[in-house]
């Protein structure tokens, strides 16, 4: 239906392929880069939130009265004010703008005051009084499985359990059964957060018309739409949301946050614009980043060092609302099969809710922490086996074109010169294992999808339409809902179109992430811009070029095959002399057509596998990423050193190489950061103050990130091996490069020094937690030892596409009676 | 809370002499962007930890969101606004679009204008100095290597103009 028209492969580029400067580039050295706290509108109003103090409590009363008289305020508003819950998912509707009765964790906002300025606004923040009745609180999955009362919530699965879910792809038991060896290990991954440069804000304001107008940090301006219109049970068609280039997104911009909601309101209330800014403390509360999984995996593996069959179980902290983290469950299995050859695969996944700020999608969203711990593993298994671990992986590299055990379809798979790649570079085979001691090397790979197959509303509508307009002057102007994160939406949407057209992606104007104006992108998440947009603005581009390539064909009197477009030309392929130029062959369009608009839309191909749940995990394509770490561990303080890491990342192809290589990088320093000190943690103060969980250090100081001295010197290398459901092979770079190096640091750092630490980050201590272990004799490794019971439901099974499945659940009568047979 | 008589002085801001009225407690973050319209500089943290607010004062890199603006009187205060010369982009800003120094581009203006004061008062500088420099600017997008980079270009793109020159 909306699958992209079978446009004949190119095999020249003027634009895509090329190393250039990104269209945005020159705002966003000058200054010029209007983000949404640079906004300054007339009359403009400032809000700033009253957060409760306490991690769980009942609301018994809230007196506002001095707040409201205070010179400069215009406006207080309270729970009582939104009496409709939203969420960002239709299943998880679960949380309020300011808090109705119930506040979840220490940050949730229960007030909000509106001001002639943010001082006054503060001043009076303090003379809101709010009588709390204290709640037990819950401050990890392990308590949240031992404490189902108070509840949380009052909904989902059972006492604080917000989420079970089962799947088993083949009969495990029986492939672990049969295999040489079955590993069992268990592995936590800690929680950590997005930290984008840019704090949220957001502006909201009443048009002439009285319909509304929010500007917001956002990176899902459709989501946040569609989410805002019923939160202020307004008409969409009265709501324009335009998101602003963001400072940063990282999968932290992705929900509707309570502050949007706020301000919208305000506005409406007041007419007249409303601004909020959050200060730093803030984000570290609105947060929803990564999850603190706790995972226990068996694998089965032949003395070959194939892989068999693996059951995974993760238990995941999810804070104190929903967010993405239905999804975020689902990621923390679905992608499990797509790396390496696994016959069957077993899936049990459980998030609860705890008192904390919500977690939700952090680049890799939920597949990072299996991820560590499948590379970790194998690296085990190596170990075990005597096998090299690079040799070993190269071995079971998933197939291209194939279906995995879950049912999802895999595309082009480029892993395995990504692996040659590092492994050459690196020196792998003179170096590992051959270091001097302290100094190790560690390799790990990885797969992510190039956008999630389904949109988080059910529909089956494209999920990125583009539109274009040409006029007699030569212009050429894009509107696409796509949004500018940092990661270069709009340098790919401006080069897709110039390559298609044949001109300078600077002459293309571009109007974007914009619900009033342009068609519906559905944001800036789950790697899906260059792909899904991509596809969509190759489709009107082609469409626009036809008219266009026609009417000059007319004029020319040649027949329009024989006619290229490039260099903002459009000339015969022979006689390049032979020509006009792209404004005057679109004065020709226009003569011939009125005036020229074109669409393209996409939605991805139809996943195969068709059993509930089979929605998470599917992707028009994925892509592969291989990294090695060196690391150099100081044996007396534990102090971890990376000098390297080489990496080499399966793109397709890179649109704009520039960039390509920022996202590689990019990802490569969060993942390191990950790896060895960022964490979202949380402390209890002391009885006699009050027992509250609270955020251990909500600063950019203290919430420890790498800096220009400690990042290591990277070596990049991209695979282009065009996949063929790509828009021109391209597939995407900004979250898969991040996956392998969690993982790859744990394996340098047992190169090094012997010892595993099987959980993120890989602190000093640990280390030397580990070594004094392994002198004296013990199991030389720091990790979680003990895996609490979960009653995970029983598993919806799934016969693979290898023994006989059509990608149904296979009913337990069913399966009987196949035994039987 | 009283109301805070203004102050009103003079600043320098990008060799532009300017009359300002402000609160005294505002911080030069603070007068720059919200009572002079140069939102350019940013902000990440309004407490000293980031780096994104950096401007430049009698040429030194200074955090905005740590100094009053009442103490700036005097004082030649640069900002991203000031950095091209008229249309065209200083030899950094140019580096830095073309290298990938910028992604998201919100620390740019603070590591630009940090940039600035190295390459003033190191020609050329080694990467090992270039990190030293810009070490108090965080960026959580880059992986810092573009930057680098684009500095290093820079430096080359400006000592080659001055050879010709």
């Amino acid at each position: 239906m909306n699958a992209p028209e079978k446009v004949k492969p190119r095999t020249r580029f003027d634009t895509v392929g090329k190393p250039r400067r990104r269209v945005d580039g020159r705002a966003k050295v000058t200054g010029l880069t209007r983000f949404a706290d640079d906004l300054v509108l007339p009359r403009m109003v400032h809000c700033k939130l009253l957060r409760s103090p306490h991690p769980h409590a009942v609301i018994e009363a809230i007196d506002f009265s001095r707040a409201k008289d205070f010179p400069g305020v215009h406006l207080v508003l309270t729970g009582k004010d939104f009496p409709v819950s939203f969420g960002i998912l239709p299943v998880t509707q679960d949380e309020y703008p300011l808090a109705n009765e119930r506040v979840r964790y220490v940050g949730d906002p229960v007030a909000a005051v509106v001001a002639k300025d943010e001082q006054t606004a503060d001043a009076a923040l303090g003379l809101i009084e709010v009588k709390y009745r204290i709640l037990n609180t819950v401050s990890s999955a392990e308590e949240a499985l031992a404490n189902p009362e108070p509840r949380i919530h009052d909904y989902g699965e059972q006492g604080n359990i917000h989420r079970l879910q089962a799947f088993e792809f083949g009969d495990v038991d029986e492939a672990l059964a049969k295999s040489d060896h079955v590993f069992e290990d268990l592995f936590f991954f800690e929680g950590n957060t997005h930290l984008p440069l840019e704090q949220h804000a957001s502006v909201a304001a009443p048009d002439g018309e009285g319909k509304l107008t929010l500007w917001s940090s956002t990176q899902v301006p459709h989501y946040i739409h569609r989410a805002l219109s019923r939160a202020l049970r307004m008409p969409a068609q009265h709501i324009r949301v335009i998101a602003c280039p963001n400072g940063g997104g990282f999968g932290g911009k992705c929900d509707l946050h309570n502050h949007e909601i706020v301000v919208s309101r305000a506005s409406l209330i007041l007419g007249r614009p409303v601004k909020i800014c959050l200060t730093r403390e803030e984000v570290f509360y609105m947060h929803r980043g990564r999850h603190p999984v706790l995972m226990k995996m068996r694998t089965g593996v032949t003395n070959e060092g194939k892989l068999t069959g693996m059951h995974l179980q993760t238990l995941l902290d999810g804070g104190g609302y929903g967010s993405y983290g239905v999804a975020s469950t689902f990621y923390t299995g679905a992608l499990q099969t797509v790396t390496y050859e696994l016959p069957r695969y077993k899936f049990d996944a459980c998030r609860t809710f705890t008192n904390k700020p919500a977690c939700g999608p952090k680049r890799g969203h939920g597949t990072p922490q299996p991820r560590f711990g499948q590379e970790v593993q194998l690296d085990k298994i190596a170990e075990k086996l005597g096998l090299d671990p690079a040799e070993m992986r190269l071995n079971m590299v998933a197939k291209p074109d194939s279906l995995t055990a879950n049912w999802l379809k895999i595309g082009s798979i480029g892993l395995e010169e990504c692996i040659r790649q590092v492994v050459d570079h690196s020196d792998w085979k003179k170096k590992r294992a051959q270091l001097p001691p302290g100094r190790g090397l560690g390799l790990a790979c990885g797969s992510y999808l190039c956008g999630a197959g389904l949109p988080i509303y059910w529909n089956k509508m494209p999920q990125s339409g583009v539109q274009i307009l040409a006029d007699r002057s030569g212009q050429v102007t894009v509107f696409c809902g796509a949004t500018e994160i940092g990661q270069g939406s709009d340098d790919m949407l401006a080069a897709f179109v110039a390559e298609v057209l044949g001109i300078d992606a600077f002459d293309v104007r571009l109007v974007t992430g914009d619900t009033g104006l342009t068609p519906v992108d559905l944001g800036s998440y789950s790697s899906r811009v260059t792909v899904m947009m991509g596809h969509a603005a190759i489709q009107a581009a082609e469409r626009m070029r036809e008219m266009i390539v026609d009417a000059a064909s007319m004029e020319l009197e040649v027949s329009p095959e024989r006619l290229v477009m490039a260099q903002g030309r459009v000339f015969l392929s022979e006689d390049p002399s032979k020509g006009m130029t792209f404004a005057e062959a679109v004065v020709y369009a226009e003569t011939k057509y009125g005036t020229l608009g074109t669409v393209g839309s996409y939605a991805p191909p139809r996943a195969p596998g068709r059993f509930k749940g089979a929605g998470v995990g599917p992707s028009p394509a994925y892509s592969y990423t291989a990294v090695v770490v060196e690391a150099e561990v100081d044996q007396n303080t534990g102090w971890i050193h990376v000098p390297r890491i080489w990496v080499a990342h399966d793109i397709g192809r890179a649109v704009n190489p520039v960039l390509a290589r920022g996202q590689v990088e990019g990802s490569i320093y969060m993942g390191l950061g990950e790896a060895l000190m960022e964490e979202q943690v949380f402390r209890r103060l002391p009885p006699k103050m009050s027992h509250a969980l609270v955020h251990k250090f909500p600063s950019l100081l203290e919430y420890k990130s790498l800096t220009s001295l400690d990042m290591p010197e990277v070596f990049t290398y991209l695979v282009e091996d065009p996949d063929p459901n790509c828009p021109f092979g391209a597939k995407e770079v900004g979250q898969g490069p991040l996956l392998p190096v969690m993982p790859a640091v744990a394996n340098a750092v047992y190169d090094a020094v012997g010892v595993r630490i099987d959980e993120v980050p890989i602190t000093p201590d640990k280390v030397l937690r580990a070594l004094e272990r392994k002198a004296k004799g013990e199991t030389p490794r720091v990790g979680p030892d003990h895996f609490p019971k979960v009653p995970y439901p029983t598993p919806i099974y799934v016969t693979t596409p290898w023994e006989g499945g059509d990608g149904n659940e296979t009913k337990p009568a069913d399966r009987k009676q196949a035994v039987a047979s | 809370m009283r109301a805070m008589q203004q102050v009103h002085l003079k600043l320098n801001v990008n060799g532009e002499e300017e009359e300002v009225s402000f609160a005294p407690y505002k911080t030069l973050l603070e007068v720059l962007r919200e009572d002079m319209n140069l939102t350019g500089t940013k902000h990440g943290c309004e407490l000293g930890e980031c780096g994104a607010c950096a401007v430049l004062v009698d040429g030194q890199p200074l955090l905005a969101c740590l100094e009053l603006a009442v103490e700036c009187e005097g004082r030649a205060i640069e900002t991203i606004e000031g950095l091209a010369n008229g249309s065209v982009l200083h030899p950094l800003q140019a580096a830095f679009a073309d290298l990938g120094g910028a992604q998201c581009g919100y620390c740019t203006p603070g590591i630009l204008m940090t940039a600035k004061a190295l390459l003033e008062a190191e020609p050329n500088p080694s990467r090992e100095r270039i990190r030293e420099a810009i070490s108090g600017n965080l960026c959580r997008c880059t992986g810092y290597q573009q930057i680098y980079e684009s500095i290093e270009e820079a430096a080359r793109r400006i000592n080659e103009a001055r050879v010709q020159a």
